[in-house]
């Protein structure tokens, strides 16, 4: 739809306006907050304007962190969200390109069975199964690890079910083409799926970073030890202060940092992203 | 190249359908045979059971002396070309015409050299470094083609490679398929429900109807003598008139004779002529004028020049030997 009316034009670009403030006003207090002393917060006006300890704060957040609320340098923390949210990501997307791939092209016994089965993990995200699954978890030996922060979140559904759906759109002729081409059904997975589901790959690439880098309740539950600990759930830790007021300040630059990952993703892979969303022609 | 044959073939799709049945033809090495036929009558269906794409029911296919009833597409030794080009949408040209030589450990030298040499032939050359989306559909079909003349396969199966392009577009590549053809004397089997191209291109037809052989003939053989009233129908443009012989009882024909098949175009006007024919509509074509009537409660068209005389009601005479007679029951031809 292209409309050309000025009036119409002006309301369009105010309720974008809208949105973007809505939006982005948090974000601002946040990184306002962020550059003042703990101080300058609890006088009970909240400063509009960034003041002068940005560089203090965020300097001291990456270096030692707050040792008051026993959590690790930002740094720290941050490493283990890039590599939990990356473990997620790839495993997810391995394993469900993986499994469409094999309900889609291959006919064997029990086909319609594994379909339905994926389908009803849709019904049992982590907070639902998460008594059962720290359990299995716990039992494993996997608490305070890596493999136990991800390998509960990977199995999905959803990311099956968009495999599914691109490669359904992928035409009969162009496997044909592969088959009378000598391409056995893992050189077509390589030359002809992966491929074309490129941009698909990466668009889900990015919901999933966020998904991974955003758990929460997850790694609160299973990390003891401050070596593992995420940024999401330390920032919960630091807000939690035992004996005095939450440094706010310090919590504010912490979530600040927090947020730059997953933006960079975006940004990194927007035209890609975009692109996979959009794009219909194969 | 091989010679291919098909002994009474047929298919049954999961489910109970019967989409071919009881098809035998022998395919001799370098001949170009096209399946024609209307829409749903399995041309496709028997075409992918050559290629290996669609398992074969019944019967047995042969291509060379080998059965290949159970050998996987790729080796048996053929090329198929597709109505939808079926590139690889992410592949340059090149690679798309390389990729199944790849497969087969082709070397590295001899890839370039057919790639080079297909290029030339179709002249791809300046697009083999573009993807597929960036040609027109007519170099897309020459590069669908060029994988197919790359492979130097036994034999080139086309499934109606033409019903994408553009009507003009389409008499060019039909030619141009032809002379390809002449030029590698490459066994052909080439799907088509345009009976214009199957006509043009065809060393010999095979007219199937409702998943069985009507006719299998030279195009002049089936064009003269179609061997039922379905081939007589389908063949020739425009449509052969189909007359129940009580619509014009007084000519003179054999007695077994149900039904009379004359040609538009073996139809003119004549003022003692034995058919009187109502004028219901004309169609102009510019060199010839189709006059579209009635007959005894029949319908009839007659195809003239066009700067002969128009009436309500003409008279006809045809051409002594034009008519074709056929079973009033079986529809089949009668001599
Ligand atoms: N996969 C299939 N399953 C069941 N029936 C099919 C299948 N493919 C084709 N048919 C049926 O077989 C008949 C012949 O189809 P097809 O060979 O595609 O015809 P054509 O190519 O001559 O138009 C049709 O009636 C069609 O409905
Ligand atoms: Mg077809």
């Amino acid at each position: 739809m292209i409309e050309n009316r000025p009036g119409l034009t002006l309301l369009a670009h105010l309720v974008l306006m809208a949105g973007v403030a809505i939006v982005a006003l948090p974000v601002w207090v946040a990184f306002v907050a962020s550059t003042h002393t703990a101080t300058d917060f609890m006088s009970g006006t909240i400063p509009v304007w960034p003041g002068p300890h940005l560089v203090e704060n965020y300097a001291r957040m990456l270096d030692a962190g707050v040792s008051t609320s026993g959590t690790p340098p930002v740094g720290t923390m941050m490493l283990n969200s890039l590599v939990m949210a990356l473990l997620i990501a790839c495993g997810k997307i391995a394993i469900s390109i993986t499994s469409a791939f094999a309900i889609v092209y291959f006919r064997f016994p029990l086909r319609q069975l594994a379909f339905w089965c994926i389908f009803i993990t849709l019904m049992l995200p982590v907070e639902v199964r998460i008594v059962p699954t720290f359990q299995v978890v716990a039992d494993l030996g996997l608490l305070n690890s890596y493999a136990g922060l991800s390998i509960p979140l990977i199995a999905s559904a959803t990311a099956t079910f968009l495999f599914r759906q691109v490669f359904l759109t992928i035409p009969d002729e162009l496997t044909e083409a592969a088959r009378i081409d000598g391409a056995g059904p893992m050189k077509f997975f390589r030359d002809i799926l992966l491929p074309l589901s490129r941009t698909n790959i990466a668009a889900l690439f990015v919901i999933l970073f966020i998904y991974g880098w955003n758990q929460y309740l997850w790694p609160l539950l299973i990390t003891t030890s401050s070596d593992y600990y995420t940024v999401v759930a330390g920032i919960k830790r630091m807000a939690d202060a035992v004996d005095g007021l939450p440094q706010w300040h310090l919590v504010m630059a912490t979530a600040m940092l927090a947020m730059l990952p997953p933006v960079a993703v975006v940004i990194g892979m927007q035209r890609l992203f975009v692109k996979g969303l959009v794009e219909t022609e194969k | 190249m091989a010679s291919i044959t098909l002994d009474t073939v047929g298919k049954i799709y999961p489910g109970g359908t019967r989409a071919v049945g009881d098809v035998s033809i022998d395919i001799a090495d370098g001949e170009f045979i096209v399946l024609v036929g209307p829409s749903g009558c399995g041309k496709s269906t028997l075409l992918r059971m050559i290629a290996g794409l669609e398992s074969i029911s019944e019967g047995t296919v042969r291509i060379g002396d080998r059965v290949v009833n159970d050998v996987e597409p790729a080796d048996r030794d053929i090329a198929m070309v597709f109505q939808n080009y079926a590139l690889y949408p992410h592949m340059s040209v090149r690679d798309n015409l390389a990729y199944g030589l790849k497969n087969r450990r082709t070397p590295r030298a001899e890839i370039d050299r057919r790639v080079a040499e297909a290029a030339v032939i179709l002249q791809i050359g300046p697009y083999l470094d573009r993807k597929p989306r960036a040609l027109s559909g007519g170099q897309r079909q020459r590069v669908a083609m060029g994988r197919a003349i790359v492979r130097e396969p036994a034999a080139f199966l086309f499934d109606e490679p033409l019903s994408n392009l553009d009507a003009k577009l389409r008499v060019t590549m039909r030619l141009e398929i032809k002379e390809l053809q002449r030029r590698l004397r490459t066994t052909s089997i080439y799907v088509t429900h345009d009976q214009l191209e199957a006509m043009t291109l065809a060393d010999r037809l095979v007219v199937l109807n409702a998943g069985r052989i009507e006719q299998i003939g030279t195009p002049l053989e089936v064009y003269r003598k179609p061997a039922s009233t379905f081939v007589a129908g389908f063949i020739g443009s425009p449509a052969m008139n189909l007359i129940s012989r009580r619509a014009v009882p007084h000519l003179p024909v054999a007695a077994q004779a149900g039904t009379i098949g004359i040609r538009p175009e073996d139809l003119s006007v004549a003022p003692d002529g034995p058919i009187e024919m109502e004028v219901l509509a004309v169609e102009e074509l510019g060199a010839q004028r189709l006059v579209h009537g009635q007959t005894g409660g029949e319908r009839l068209t007659v195809a003239m020049p066009s700067d002969a005389p128009l009436s309500d009601r003409l008279r006809l005479s045809y051409r002594l030997g034009s008519l074709h007679l056929f079973h009033p029951e079986t529809g089949r031809r009668i001599d």
